[in-house]
């Protein structure tokens, strides 16, 4: 099979087939839930049976419903909070290449202090005060997020900026919006993609670690998450309850790993320095 | 060079510096009244000004910060809200037992992810290489709950072979502890081991895509002597760098690994303590947290600058 | 080179040696096509060809070793009596080192930066069990005296960045013959040399060959060079072999066409180009400027020079000269610290933000490197349209028209406009960056090392083409290069730089006649030139200066 022109790997033909499928299931999750997430089917922890695959969880709803609602919370937040973090990181990483100087310097060294703090660590003593209302989540682990999409973007553009047709462009005059949307994007882009894609598993499992851990989103929202928090007592009595949700953050990650993986090999390998 | 350390070391005291003002900021400066934020529901008027009195919030916030830090340079982080006991003395159990099992896991991680690392660098291409590329790509994709309840599951409640709790005490025999934190130690050995394998291998190919190590081919030297005395030297800088990252990272990942254990260390204190906005006993832990991530970074910067053989040698 | 070799023993005898690229995704090119050559004891022969002529393939496959994805797939390759294709990866890695012996294009990047250089030079007779390490390091030092190295007994005990190019290059010829190998391969060993180390440095290997009687493959793209040391010359083209002979035949009697452009273009002699100025007023006057980089030493001191219409103003100078910093002061990227750069008779604003549209529109600048100097993300159309429609201000349509226009000037086929520049090779990327240069119908285009980076007859016909645009157009170039042949045959005027300072200045036909600066003539003297006897003289003249 093969995309753009590149022949894709079997890893990334299966991390592609997941990303599909959970993104049908996150947007037409009501069209394909067999029920709705809070409706109380049975008694808590019911077996799994022909209506409910996986069986009810502990106030009595299916578990299958509550996964594919789920998938629009967990997916959903890390694709706004990734997108917001790359804005930010993106303007402020190309502002600090194309403008060099203090800013580049007081910029950098900002975010180097940033980087060199435990990421976890924060985003739990500032959500532990302002509480987890999602805006906050949404801004905290954005800021966080971005210093990383800074590093990437500012090194990029960097070594775009270093090319010489981009000094052929300042001799013509050109002013800086120009030489940041027509001459360093459109080289940019392929890096810059893949990092989205690490970034959007790095939050991803961000989120759900938060919420796992009592901080992320909160009841009566669910991600999966949260969800395996609200199962893990189930363990003790041989139930895989908990397994389920974080079995689906697990495959989704791997494919969206598989697939910046493919494109991250694709580039170095492609770059010949033949004769 | 010397001078390049004293430079990183005094870096390191900054960030340390910023982290402690972030952690005071994210703890008392931030909008929203701090004691109506502990005392929540329970709130009334002369609760709310008996606690303000008994945190000294009607101190100014700079004069509260440097109290805090000069206290804690001291050891004394304050009582804690939720039992009124000394906020060291409630940690430094609960920090020996971090430390226990983060060392537990490091000590067999390292050697088996850079072994493999190498191993995978130096058979690169082959059906090896692309297994374990695969293996550990997937490994690092799952968050450690997932890890971790797959083996309480099966190994845990199924097979029996291990505890799924870590009862782990202050007199707990050293052999009872790494039979307890097995499973615990188990999860964050998997978790890391595929991140520094997996670095190890891109750090050891990339120097062996050097053109010395052509050189050092078409001198007719032999592979082993290659790989260890010439790419090694200079593939241990980022090696080490890799390590010493990881590391950090197991500091972070151990909060995880705690709760669903409930291994009784700093990680797990510090998150129930979140929920009862004990907030003596958030911002000690925060500090620690944050003091050890960026010691690790620290040593792994200076570790990289003393094996930079470029840097060794001035001109 | 005389060669009384006829009957000396074979050392390595290549038949019909074939290399192709093999990777996951199926067969690739083939490298190497059916080469066959006899090196004898004693003999050098000089492969010669442009780049990706399969030379540097050759030489390492010769010793049994090919590059990633890259394969032996045909032939024999039989050192002393043995196919080295027949034996096992051990037997080669056994010979390696000890009878055949590498010698890289870039010692810099070819020696391990953890190592002093007395181990590595060492390390293979040692490791090889033939030497021990005192007699290693023993024949190790007399052959740093032998190839003139400074401080011959204790340079071994520094790291590679601690020792300058041409003296690491020395380096590396002492590590391949400390194990006294009977077969050495030079991969361009003084290409990245300045012209007047490489003097000494083809000195140093010409007399080692000599004196050691070892067999050489000395593989380069410069003729003049191979001249020098070689006894048979191999010309090389797309993996083929073009020609094969003797020496002095391939080099004074060609007999294929493709050898014979690459003779004829060395060799042509050149008269020096009649001074044609035109116009009062200079079209760029720089007088006494000075540059520097913040906390640096001077880059640029005192450098003065007028460009009229018309004119070819060549810089010239090796590396450090400061002759590119001359033209990022001109432009602005640099701002002057002293002095006045005058356009047209106005003087311009030291900085680039300060000037006008128009004063960018009439200076224009091509880069060295094709690669870079334009967007791959870009079309052709996008390229050479966007000065037209910046400057000019014309609609699309005329824009196009105006492309379409510049493409037929440049030799280039029209179809080529939708191309993204990604898709060009080195010459036709280089004919695009003088058309982007040309839309702005500019008064001065500055030429910064424009063929350094391209085949010696692709660059030959840029140099035409720019010959052809001034005699029709009547612009103005300031052409900065360290080639002097090209100085010899494009420029009227030339400046030559040294360290950031003007050493001479004037018409090409006086700068480079007697009396010299003396700087003027080492480089003169140093450029190599097709006469084998040409480096003998070289050494001669040189000795006898340092007596007197």
């Amino acid at each position: 099979m093969r995309i753009l022109g590149h022949k894709l790997s079997v890893t990334a033909q299966i991390g592609l087939a997941i990303i599909a499928v959970n993104l049908i299931v996150a947007v037409f999750a009501p069209l394909v839930a067999p029920y709705d997430q809070t409706t109380i089917l049975g008694d808590a922890w019911a077996d799994p049976d022909i209506h409910h695959w996986l069986g009810l969880d502990n106030l009595g709803r299916d578990i299958v419903s509550r996964l594919i609602y789920g998938a629009r919370m967990s997916i959903g937040l890390a694709l706004v909070i990734t997108a917001l973090s790359f804005c930010i990181g993106i303007i402020t990483g190309f502002a600090a290449a194309v403008t060099g100087g203090w800013v580049d310097q007081a910029l950098s060294r900002l975010v180097d202090l940033l980087l060199s703090m435990p990421t976890l660590i924060f985003a739990f003593v500032i959500l532990s005060v302002l509480g987890s209302g999602l805006p906050v989540l949404i801004v905290t682990i954005a800021v966080l997020d971005s210093t990383k999409v800074f590093r990437l973007a500012r090194s990029v553009a960097v070594g775009i900026v270093s090319l010489e047709f981009v000094e052929a462009a300042r001799l013509r005059g050109e002013g800086w919006w120009w030489i940041i949307t027509r001459e360093i994007l459109p080289n940019a882009i392929a890096p810059l993609t893949a990092e989205f894609g690490l970034r959007f598993c790095f939050t991803f499992l961000f989120i759900a670690a938060l919420s796992f851990l009592g901080l992320g989103v909160q009841p009566p929202d669910a991600d999966w998450g949260s969800m395996v928090k609200d199962y893990r007592d189930m363990i003790n009595f041989g139930s895989a309850a908990p397994l389920y949700p974080a079995a689906a953050i697990a495959i989704l990650t791997i494919g969206v790993n598989f697939v910046v993986d493919w494109m991250l090999s694709m580039h170095s390998r492609g770059q010949g320095e033949g004769a | 060079m010397g001078k390049l350390i004293v430079q990183r070391s005094l870096l390191g005291i900054v960030t340390l510096a910023a982290a402690s003002v972030l952690i005071f900021i994210g703890t008392e400066i931030l909008p929203g009244d701090l004691a109506s934020a502990i005392l929540q529901n329970s709130a009334t008027p002369e609760n709310l000004a008996k606690l303000r009195l008994d945190l000294g919030l009607d101190r100014p916030a700079i004069v509260r910060y440097f109290a805090w830090l000069f206290g804690a340079l001291r050891g004394d982080f304050g009582h804690s809200l939720a039992n009124g006991r000394d906020v060291l003395e409630e940690i430094a159990p609960r920090f020996a037992n971090t430390m226990f099992l983060a060392t537990y896991a490091a000590v067999v991680a390292v050697p088996l992810a850079v072994g493999l690392g190498l191993a995978a660098a130096i058979r690169q291409g082959g059906a090896f290489d692309r297994l374990v590329n695969v293996v550990t790509l997937m490994t690092i994709s799952v968050p450690e709950y997932f890890l971790a309840y797959l083996l309480i599951k099966y190994v845990a409640v199924d097979l029996g072979w291990f505890p799924s709790l870590a009862n782990v005490s202050s007199d707990t025999p050293f052999g009872d502890r790494l039979y307890y934190a097995f499973l615990p130690m188990l999860t964050l050995v998997l978790v890391i081991v595929a991140h520094m394998m997996r670095m190890t291998r891109a750090s050891v190919l990339a120097v062996m895509a050097s053109p010395y190590i052509e050189m050092a081919i078409l001198k007719g030297l032999t592979k082993t002597r290659i790989v260890l005395r010439h790419a090694l030297p200079n593939a241990l800088a980022p090696i080490i760098s890799v390590v010493a990252l990881n590391l950090a990272y197991l500091i972070v990942g151990v909060v995880v690994v705690e709760t669903v254990f409930v291994y009784p260390g700093l990680g797990q204190l510090m998150v129930d303590e979140v929920s009862k906005h004990d907030v003596p006993v958030v911002q000690a832990c925060g500090l620690i947290f944050a003091a050890a991530f960026i010691l690790l970074n620290l040593v792994a910067d200076i570790l990289s600058i003393l094996s930079n053989p470029r840097l060794r040698q001035p001109r | 080179m005389t060669s009384e070799i006829a009957g000396t023993p074979i050392v390595l005898d290549i038949r019909a040696m074939r290399v192709a690229v093999r990777t996951d995704a199926g067969d690739g090119p083939v490298l190497v096509n059916d080469v066959s050559l006899e090196l004898r004891r004693g003999e050098v022969i000089g492969l010669i060809g442009e780049s990706g002529a399969g030379k540097s393939t050759i030489g390492l496959a010769s010793m049994g070793y090919t590059r990633r994805n890259c394969f032996i797939v045909g032939g024999q390759i039989v050192f002393a009596g043995t196919d080295l294709r027949a034996i096992d990866a051990e037997g080669r890695r056994a010979l390696r080192g000890l009878k055949l012996a590498y010698i890289a294009q870039s010692a810099a990047a070819s020696f391990n930066p953890a190592m002093t250089l007395m181990d590595q030079v060492c390390e293979a007779p040692v490791r090889h069990k033939v030497m021990t390490r005192a007699d290693a390091e023993a024949a190790a030092v007399h052959l740093f005296r032998e190839l003139d190295l400074p401080n011959p007994e204790t340079i071994g005990s520094r790291y590679p960045h601690q020792v300058s190019g041409g003296q690491l290059q020395r380096v590396m010829a002492a590590m391949a013959m400390v194990g006294k190998p009977e077969v050495i391969v030079f991969d361009e060993p003084t290409t990245a040399l300045d012209v007047t180390t490489q003097v000494e440095c083809l000195a140093a290997f010409r007399k080692l060959i000599r004196v050691h009687g070892a067999a050489a493959l000395y593989i380069t793209h410069d003729l003049a060079v191979v001249a020098q040391i070689a006894d048979r010359i191999m010309v090389l083209r797309h993996g083929k072999m073009i020609e094969f002979g003797e020496a002095r035949q391939i080099l004074q009697e060609p007999r294929e066409e493709y050898t014979q452009r690459l003779v004829r273009e060395r060799t042509e002699g050149h008269a020096f180009i009649d001074a044609k100025s035109a116009g009062a007023l200079p079209v760029l006057a720089v007088e006494s400027v000075v540059a520097d980089y913040v906390g640096k030493p001077k880059v640029i001191d005192g450098v003065s020079l007028e460009i009229f219409r018309g004119d070819t103003l060549a810089v010239v100078g090796e590396s450090g000269s400061g002759k590119s910093t001359l033209a990022r002061v001109v432009t602005g990227l640099l701002p002057r610290v002293a002095g006045d750069v005058r356009f047209n008779g106005a003087s311009l604003p030291p900085r680039l933000s300060n000037r006008t549209r128009d004063q960018l529109r009439r200076i224009q600048m091509i880069y060295q490197m094709p690669d870079v100097a334009l967007n791959p993300q870009q079309t052709v159309l996008d390229v050479i349209g966007r000065p037209v429609s910046f400057y000019f201000k014309r609609s699309r349509k005329e824009v196009r028209e105006r492309v379409l226009e510049l493409l037929r000037h440049m030799d280039l086929p029209e179809h080529f406009i939708e191309r993204k520049t990604s898709e060009l090779s080195g010459g036709q990327k280089q004919r695009v960056s003088i058309a982007r240069a040309l839309a702005a119908e500019p008064d001065l285009i500055i030429c910064d090392e424009v063929t350094s980076a391209l085949d010696q007859l692709v660059g030959e016909e840029i140099l035409r083409l720019l010959k052809r645009l001034q005699d029709e157009l009547g612009v103005a170039y300031m052409f900065i290069t360290h080639d002097l042949g090209a100085v010899k045959r494009v420029a009227n005027k030339v400046v030559v730089m040294l360290r950031g300072q003007m050493v001479a200045s004037g018409d090409t036909a006086s700068v480079f006649a007697p009396p010299y600066h003396p700087y003027t003539e080492l480089l003169l003297s140093s450029v190599p030139e097709m006469r084998p006897d040409w480096l003998d003289e070289v050494l001669a003249r040189r000795r006898a200066k340092a007596a007197a």
